[in-house]
């Protein structure tokens, strides 16, 4: 396997080297764990540790909660309430759940903007890139089957939404909705496969994280310069990075325990600021809320589907090139899942040669712009779907395709680059000045 | 850099995710300094006491708490009832037992009876399934700050029945409050587009409380504001039984996550020591 130059384990003991000739498996955890790392990583490099314990915390939490929950649905909503009344722990394990998704969508937030910021999607890390994009809507996919399990009002008025989306597809639209509902509407079967597959998916998750760490195992972490690790000599690389343990390990570490303060604050004290309150009424097919809207990690999405309305020109465009096919339900279908798409291709459509976004003086601005147009889709996203609130949601959804499609190639043409550091051991030493005795 | 703007967009995150279900009239809703509020807050077992009272004599008429066990009553962090208190309590409701095939008294193990009246919503979690005040501009900022919710919820609806505004007609159906946003509206008290011109709405629920409703066994002087305080509590307690369970395990983990970050902090800051060198200038 190529990669960055390093020691790899050697099994010493009788014992050890037995194991190692059957099942070299103390060897793939020693490279895995002792993997070098560029030593000058920043703060926005831990969320990947944060990351990996959110699934952890899910997966655990989770799986006590099935053990008192009961996927049917008369007995689905006061089981939620047994486990929050009468099982012990009950009520914090549930919040944890709960609230550990929003924590989880916060650092996978913080973990892909990072990614566009420093370029971490080009070569040769595309299919990084590619496998994260993926574990990103199977989370998705699973948080939206999640909050439908406690069968209240969004829970149930959600699934029928969000369903109904695939029943906006032309001619095959219907039947897909209602294979995914198992019946002509949500019920019983759409609440048992969901808890199925609600159960199942945060297992290929685990196996696509695996993936996802293999895969920049291989390549190499990226870093806040974009250079690459020198990769000639060992000696050359180990002025490079250092080990991920314990350097990063400890570092990674001590930020999660950081983040965790707040995050037991939050449980502890305020478990339901990020929940609808309309979740708390348990779900009637004959009362349709209000407002329906989603948890607020899909707002920025949802302000996207709900931004293309019949009235917009491009709507009316593509629905007179298809003779009415692409209708406006559609088109915001199209243009939901395409917003996610664009990302998947952003190594395509980044033309610059620099990688990292701390070089690029016209990137910079357009980058904050998509955050901040980020920030703006989610509140859109919670309001109501008319004035002024549609033509902003319009507005973000614009610059959200106009930042992937037309910005990213451009810029790489028009814009001049400013120069990169030659090494990571330049960048670093820049920082830190250089060490009085040479890292071993 | 990255990291304080980080940071900030974190803050913006949570701070957007309030505005989720701010929409629709806005009724009139009036915070109170409940002694639940806060991380150290804790319910006030004599509050809960009178709020129980108030239930049983007013609220459970029409409505029930068809998730709250009876046994809970006895449970520290709630009313706390000595044993044959909560024996007696539960004695006096009537439950249908399916192995006797008959209706019994019913015991603690059992649960509130549901609502008899059945367009009477269940109360169990009344206080979490109502907003309370979303403002300003559905930021949540004073859910945040305030501690405004359900519960303030409920003790508005309690004192926002008021003489109703002078462009409705008499015979509309119904009572007016100013905290009630989910009812409706004669046409006279709507503008033009069809929004409401006045605050809260017509609710089918006659005015329960008027003062005096019932006497309290502490002594405590029964107002409509006392009575409306104290079933607010009541029902804030059974919406979230394990209120102060939570707070305390809340602390605890921040209080040991917080020594472990100073830990860590030690510890990164000693192993990076070697590989930092000092800046030279």
């Amino acid at each position: 396997m190529s990669g960055i130059p390093h020691d790899h384990y050697e099994p010493k003991t009788n014992g050890e080297k037995w194991l190692h000739s059957r099942l070299p498996i103390v060897g793939l955890l020693y490279d895995t764990i002792m993997i070098p790392t560029p030593k000058n990583l920043n703060w926005m490099w831990i969320w990947g540790i944060v990351l990996t314990f959110c699934l952890a915390l899910q997966i655990v939490t989770g799986i006590v909660l099935a053990m008192h929950y009961t996927p049917q649905v008369d007995m689905a909503f006061a089981s939620v309430e047994h486990i929050m009344r009468n099982v012990n722990g009950g009520h914090f394990l549930r919040y944890l759940h709960m609230n550990g998704a929003s924590l989880f969508f916060v650092a996978v937030y913080l973990h892909i903007f990072r990614g566009l910021y420093y370029g971490s999607y080009k070569a040769p890390r595309e299919i990084t890139w590619i496998i994260g994009m993926l574990i990103y809507l199977a989370m998705m996919g699973t948080a939206f089957m999640g909050y439908v399990l406690p069968w209240g009002q969004m829970s149930f008025w959600g699934a029928t939404v969000i369903t109904g989306l695939f029943g906006a597809i032309p001619f095959i639209g219907e039947p897909i909705q209602t294979w995914l509902l198992g019946g002509p509407a949500v019920g019983n079967a759409t609440l048992n496969r969901f808890f199925s597959l609600h159960y199942l998916l945060p297992f290929v998750i685990a196996a696509l994280v695996a993936l996802h760490i293999w895969a920049f195992h291989t390549t190499g972490n990226n870093n806040p310069t974009g250079v690459d690790v020198r990769r000639t000599s060992k000696t050359e690389a180990e002025r490079d990075t250092v080990p991920f343990w314990p350097y990063f390990v400890i570092k990674d570490l001590f930020a999660l325990a950081v983040i965790l303060v707040v995050f037991f604050a939050i449980v502890g004290f305020m478990p339901n600021y990020l929940g609808h309150p309309d979740n708390y009424i348990e779900a009637d097919a004959l009362v349709t809320p209000a407002h329906i809207v989603p948890e607020w990690y899909f707002l920025p999405f949802y302000a996207i589907l709900r931004a293309f309305t019949g009235d917009v020109w491009v709507v009316m465009f593509a629905s007179w090139i298809t003779g009415g096919i692409i209708d406006a339900k559609f088109f915001g279908v199209l243009a939901m899942f395409g917003s996610i798409a664009v990302m998947a291709l952003a190594p395509w459509l980044d033309t610059s040669s620099v990688r990292s976004g701390r070089y690029r003086p016209m990137f910079k601005w357009w980058f904050w712009l998509l955050v901040v147009d980020f920030m703006v889709l989610m509140w859109a996203g919670a309001m109501p779907a008319e004035p002024p609130y549609s033509t902003i949601s319009l507005i973000g959804s614009a610059y959200w395709f106009a930042y992937f499609l037309v910005i990213l190639p451009l810029l790489g043409v028009i814009e001049k680059p400013e120069a990169v550091p030659a090494t990571i051991e330049e960048d670093f030493d820049a920082h830190y000045g250089k060490a009085e005795t040479p890292a071993e | 850099m990255f990291t304080k703007s980080g940071i900030a967009a974190l803050v913006a995150l949570s701070l957007s995710a309030g505005g989720a279900w701010a929409a629709g009239g806005e009724g009139h809703i009036e915070d109170v300094a409940f002694s639940f509020e806060g991380p150290f807050g804790k319910f006030d077992q004599n509050q809960l006491q009178r709020g129980l009272k108030v239930y049983t004599q007013v609220c459970a008429a029409c409505h029930g708490l068809q998730y709250v066990p009876l046994r809970t009553l006895g449970d520290e962090g709630g009313p706390h009832l000595p044993e044959d208190q909560v024996r007696a309590y539960a004695a006096q409701f009537e439950v249908f037992d399916a192995e006797l095939d008959d209706f019994r008294p019913a015991v603690p193990t059992d649960h509130f009876p549901k609502s008899g009246l059945e367009t009477a919503p269940d109360l169990s979690l009344m206080a979490k399934k109502r907003a309370g005040f979303h403002g300003p501009a559905g930021t949540g900022l004073s859910q945040l700050f305030n501690g405004m919710g359900g519960a303030e919820y409920i003790y508005s609806l309690m004192v926002g029945y008021h003489e109703p505004p002078a462009c409705a007609p008499e015979d509309f159906e119904g009572s007016y409050n100013a905290a009630f946003t989910a009812g409706g509206y004669p046409e006279e008290c709507k503008d033009e587009n069809g929004h409401p011109t006045v605050p809260g709405s017509w609710i089918s629920m006659a005015q329960p409380l008027w003062g005096d409703d019932v006497e309290y066994d502490d002594g405590t002087e029964a107002t409509l504001e006392q009575q409306a305080e104290d079933v607010a509590a009541f029902l804030m307690w059974t919406a979230e039984p394990k209120m102060m369970a939570r707070k305390h395990a809340g602390l605890t983990g921040v209080i040991f996550l917080t020594v472990l970050s100073v830990l860590l902090y030690l510890t990164n800051k000693r192993i990076w020591a070697p590989i930092k060198g000092r800046k030279s200038h």
